[in-house]
């Protein structure tokens, strides 16, 4: 780790208020409800990296991605983007010069463009909002730029998002993202609503301009294979905790936490025609009554006692007592 | 990274101007395939344009006094033995053709009904987006006030705002200020209902990704939602304002009808029903006839149109 | 070679829009025999689903089927009056969707809903019924069964819903299951239990099963055969391994290379420019032409009709022997 990485984030946590309304709880009695969506996050990310957070529905992955761009303030914890932290009311000034450098691209492209507006105004919008340029000569050919930057055409900006298909529309989403001249893109879930030949596209394209631009990712999703793909460090979320972190080709090699293991065995893939499986037990507990302990105890072989009673801390980028007792060989899986 | 993306040929090549993409779109498909919807618009058009030419077409002015006559007064129509030119429909009490008081008459409903709906969408629109882009106390305190006004009927609404504004400023009202207090006591019964919808779409929208992409620019939020959230949420409004410009026609009516709306120096069509009540049974059928009729179509074409836009909007009708 | 369970026939699906006739499925065939899994896997708009839908009989208005036929076991189904399909569709034909809660009525307990499947397509008596349900809802790996089967369907997580959907397709021991997605809305690891259900299912039943899919992993862990198609039309049949570690279409090619995998390291992903055209404009000729890196003459003016290449059948001029350019790629 580095004494200053250009993203730290630092015990992030985030409470959810389920409780019924407070009315019924007068009436019925019951207590306030909360669902730990994130529960002690902690990584960093270097400038030009791509960190990946990798986990199934209800792991927390997006929860994170919007308390890191401040989309959603966070219960506890800290954000730090460039020495400036996202969370703390003090730096209020500062953060507002930060959000040009900090971008998003969401998951479903139908939903994140506005449908009433052109795609040249969409794609302008940032550099209206932070005044970057003045003449409106000079937006259109900075927009025609973007545009021909992500594989449209210049004049594709005097048509509605509508007209495109959903490659092209994460295309859109791009060049709006590279408007401002951001610097670190969290993406969540940028291709789980693409067809896989464009998914091919669009990764591409996201590759090509991190060489280009330099460009920092936060990467959320749910596809190990796309993660693989995109990422040089992952972490591996399970019910609102990081259960273990590391380079992705050594995670890929050698995981080490028994979810990971569990995880990569359920992948169907392309290259393994009929491979047997190992057999995955149970699904995801609800995260509001989540288990005491590991929250991975009940659909682990390696649980013993210390494991439901006890959660396990991230030491040596994993959160498993049976591999910090020596339980479990961490080679052990092929 | 060049892609040949435009080598994918465009579908059905899209009409770039605003009236292109309209005579483009299903709505106006929708439109053309409706015989009844083109009728109901056909007649709503008529009704426009006999209230805006009213000055033009109408034999007489109804609203000046100099020009009636009480010699004239109670003729029957034309086609009828008694009847006299140039009054094509007869005439009332006061010697007024009935024809031209229709005339006159239907602007000042459409009037009333066109500034009601004006006033009470935005209103409605206006406390709608507030309540559901804040959500929390701001949203709870305009939603119970809204559920404690949809308790009183509309037209007691009307009545109280009625009584109110004359007990303040003295007995009788001139006509401009009586046309103010209608708009403002229908505005008043009927924003509720534009609050609700525009509040449900809001809540929709504002989930949505492109509206975290404004705010990820810092965007404030007034701007997020007169920008970005409005245009979305008014396509179920259009429904609603047109189904509600029948209501607040019918709402004028009714309150003139009972003496609280316009006077009889200025009779809306609600006016004339009721002078004509007086008469119905001393065999001067015309005088409430007509404007009843008029009436009658004028609510029908309008609400025949909101029915067929509520469909036509409706992605899952089509 | 026995008669396969479900035969189609140059089966060709129209919609009919104010802007003319949409093509949906426009002339495809292929067989699928007793206990076998045919995967149909396709991008979004490549008539996957519409094929699903045809065979079951659930083509809605605007749609119709426009030509060709559909056999079960030999008998010709397509043509059926709506009623006689209904019947068929419960009881020979079993269906499992995307989206498990389509498939359950939330108002009635699992219980319910499968003893009323079962005594319709069977003489059982309501307790025989109720122990056959129980018994499948065993089978398919629905822990303490006896129990859970008067639970209402929200009582269910995802995984087990959709198993519940499985047993009840299983009910009246179909000849066929038409699967659509059916592991898209689960997360991965619940996803990998029920590829494995289903495929133990056909093999132990003979149940032919025809999975719809975008998902080439899924095919290729839960396939025998597969079909992969494109703007309604098929552009390569043929054994799951053969298809996904030899494809011959160059769309199946770039398809394959698309594929993120889990054990090459690829610094960039193999991409098919451009998109799948709508069905307003599909182009002349091939419909895959104008993102084809072989492209030539005669893919633009003819048709390629499939051919047989040792064990594929494809549709392609490259493969075709009186095409000049076939040493080009082989």
């Amino acid at each position: 780790m580095t004494e200053h990485s250009y993203v730290e984030v630092n015990d992030l946590r985030r409470l959810f208020d389920v409780s019924k309304p407070w009315l019924n709880r007068m009436l019925e009695g019951g207590e306030r409800q909360y669902l730990k969506a994130v529960d002690g996050v902690s990584f960093d990310i270097a400038r030009g990296e791509t960190f990946a957070l990798v986990g199934e529905s209800g792991s927390g992955k997006s929860t994170v991605a919007r308390m890191v761009v401040g989309l959603l303030p966070p219960t506890s914890g800290t954000v730090a983007i460039d020495g400036v932290s996202m969370t703390s009311a003090a730096a209020s000034a500062e953060r507002q010069r930060l959000r040009r450098r900090i971008q998003m691209i969401f998951q479903d492209p139908y939903a994140s463009l506005n449908p009433r507006w052109q795609v040249d105004r969409i794609v302008a919008e940032p550099i209206r909002a932070f005044r970057l340029i003045e003449t409106e000569r000079d937006i259109a050919s900075r927009v025609g730029e973007l545009l021909s930057l992500v594989g449209l055409h210049p004049a594709d900006g005097g048509k509605y998002p509508h007209e495109f298909s959903g490659g092209q529309r994460q295309r859109i989403a791009i060049a709006r993202a590279l408007a401002s001249n951001a610097e670190f893109i969290v993406c969540d879930e940028p291709t789980s609503a693409l067809d896989v030949s464009v998914q091919a596209q669009i990764l591409n394209l996201m590759r090509d301009l991190q060489d280009r631009l330099g460009l920092t990712y936060l990467f959320i999703s749910h596809n190990l294979a796309v993660v693989r793909h995109m990422a040089s460090r992952i972490g591996v979320m399970y019910l609102g905790r990081i259960v273990e972190i590391s380079n992705g080709r050594e995670l890929f090699a050698r995981p080490k936490h028994p979810y990971t293991r569990m995880l990569l065995d359920a992948v169907p893939d392309v290259g393994m025609t009929g491979r047997q499986r190992i057999p995955v037990r149970g699904e995801i507990p609800n995260p509001i009554n989540p288990p005491s302990g590991c929250t991975f105890n009940p659909r682990c072989p390696f649980a013993n006692d210390r494991c439901r009673m006890e959660i396990p801390p991230l030491l040596g980028g994993v959160a498993c007592h049976a591999i910090h007792e020596g339980r479990l060989a961490v080679d052990a899986a092929a | 990274m060049a892609d040949a993306i435009q080598a994918a040929p465009a579908p059905h090549s899209q009409p770039t101007t605003w009236a292109g993409r309209f005579f483009d779109s299903d709505v106006w498909a929708s439109f053309k395939r409706s015989k009844l919807t083109m009728a109901a618009a056909f007649l709503t058009l008529l009704f426009v344009a006999a209230a805006l030419l009213a000055g033009l077409v109408a034999p007489q002015d109804p609203f000046d006094p100099a020009q009636l006559d009480l010699l004239n007064s109670r003729l029957p129509p034309l086609w009828d033995a008694e009847g006299q030119a140039p009054f094509l429909l007869g005439t009332d009490e006061q010697g007024r053709d009935i024809l031209s008081a229709i005339l006159y008459g239907l602007r000042i409903s459409l009037a009333v009904g066109f500034l009601g709906v004006a006033f009470s969408a935005t209103l409605g629109i206006g406390l709608g987006l507030v309540a559901g882009y804040m959500g929390g106390t701001t949203d709870a305190v305009i939603m119970r006030i809204a559920d404690v006004q949809l308790t009183f009927p509309a037209i007691l609404i009307a009545l109280l705002v009625d009584g109110v504004v004359k007990s303040v400023l003295g007995g009788q009202l001139d006509g401009v200020t009586t046309l103010s207090v209608l708009v403002f006591s229908i505005g008043l019964s009927f924003w509720v209902q534009y609050a609700r919808t525009v509040r449900g779409s809001v809540m929709v929208e504002k989930n949505k990704d492109y509206i975290a992409a404004a705010r990820l620019i810092g965007l404030p939020a007034p701007v997020i939602m007169l920008r970005h959230v409005l245009p979305n949420v008014l396509g179920p409004v259009l429904v609603i304002a047109t189904i509600n410009l029948a209501l607040a026609i019918i709402t004028e009516a009714t309150l003139s009808f009972l003496g609280t709306g316009m006077p009889e120096t200025m009779p809306s069509l609600g006016t004339l029903i009721r002078i004509g009540n007086n008469y119905l049974f001393s065999g001067e059928w015309w005088i409430i006839a007509f404007p009843g009729v008029a009436l009658a179509l004028l609510v029908l074409a309008i609400n025949l149109l909101g029915d067929w836009l509520r469909d036509a909007l409706n992605p899952k009708l089509r | 070679m026995p008669q396969p369970v479900l035969s189609v026939r140059d089966l060709r699906v129209e919609f009919v829009t104010r802007r003319g006739i949409l093509k949906a499925i426009d002339g495809i065939s292929f067989d699928i025999a007793k206990g076998e899994v045919l995967g149909v896997v396709g991008e979004s708009g490549a008539g996957k689903s519409v094929t699903g839908s045809a065979v079951i009989g659930l083509i809605d208005p605007p749609g119709r089927i426009a030509g060709g036929e559909i056999l079960l076991s030999g008998k010709r189904i397509d043509n059926l009056p709506p009623e006689e399909m209904r019947r068929v569709r419960g009881k020979r034909i079993g269906m499992i969707f995307q989206d498990p809660l389509t498939s359950l009525n939330p108002l009635y307990r699992v219980s319910e809903q499968l003893i009323e499947t079962i005594r319709t397509h069977t003489n059982l008596s309501a307790s025989a019924a109720r122990k056959r349900a129980i018994d499948l809802l065993a089978e398919v790996g629905i822990p303490a069964p006896e129990r859970r089967i008067d639970s209402y369907p929200h009582e269910f997580s995802g995984g087990m819903r959709q198993r519940v959907v499985i047993a009840l397709a299983l009910c009246a021991e179909p000849e066929l299951i038409i699967a659509d997605e059916p592991t898209t809305a689960l997360d991965v690891s619940v996803q990998a239990q029920i590829i494995a259900l289903l495929k133990r299912l056909g093999r132990e039943h003979g149940t032919a099963i025809m999975l719809v899919t975008h998902d080439m992993g899924v095919i290729a862990e839960t396939a025998d055969r597969v079909a992969v198609m494109y703007a309604g039309r098929i552009a390569e049949i043929g054994p799951v391994r053969e298809v996904v570690q030899n494809p011959l279409h160059p769309y199946a090619k770039g398809l394959m290379g698309a594929i993120p995998s889990l054990e090459t390291d690829a610094e960039r992903l193999v991409q098919i420019p451009g998109s799948m055209p709508r069905l307003s404009a599909i182009p002349p000729g091939c419909a895959f032409n104008p993102r084809c890196p072989f492209v030539f003459d005669r893919c633009r003016v003819e048709r390629p009709e499939p051919i047989q290449h040792s064990e594929h059948r494809v549709a392609c001029h490259l493969y075709d022997q009186s095409s000049v350019r076939s040493e080009a790629v082989a």
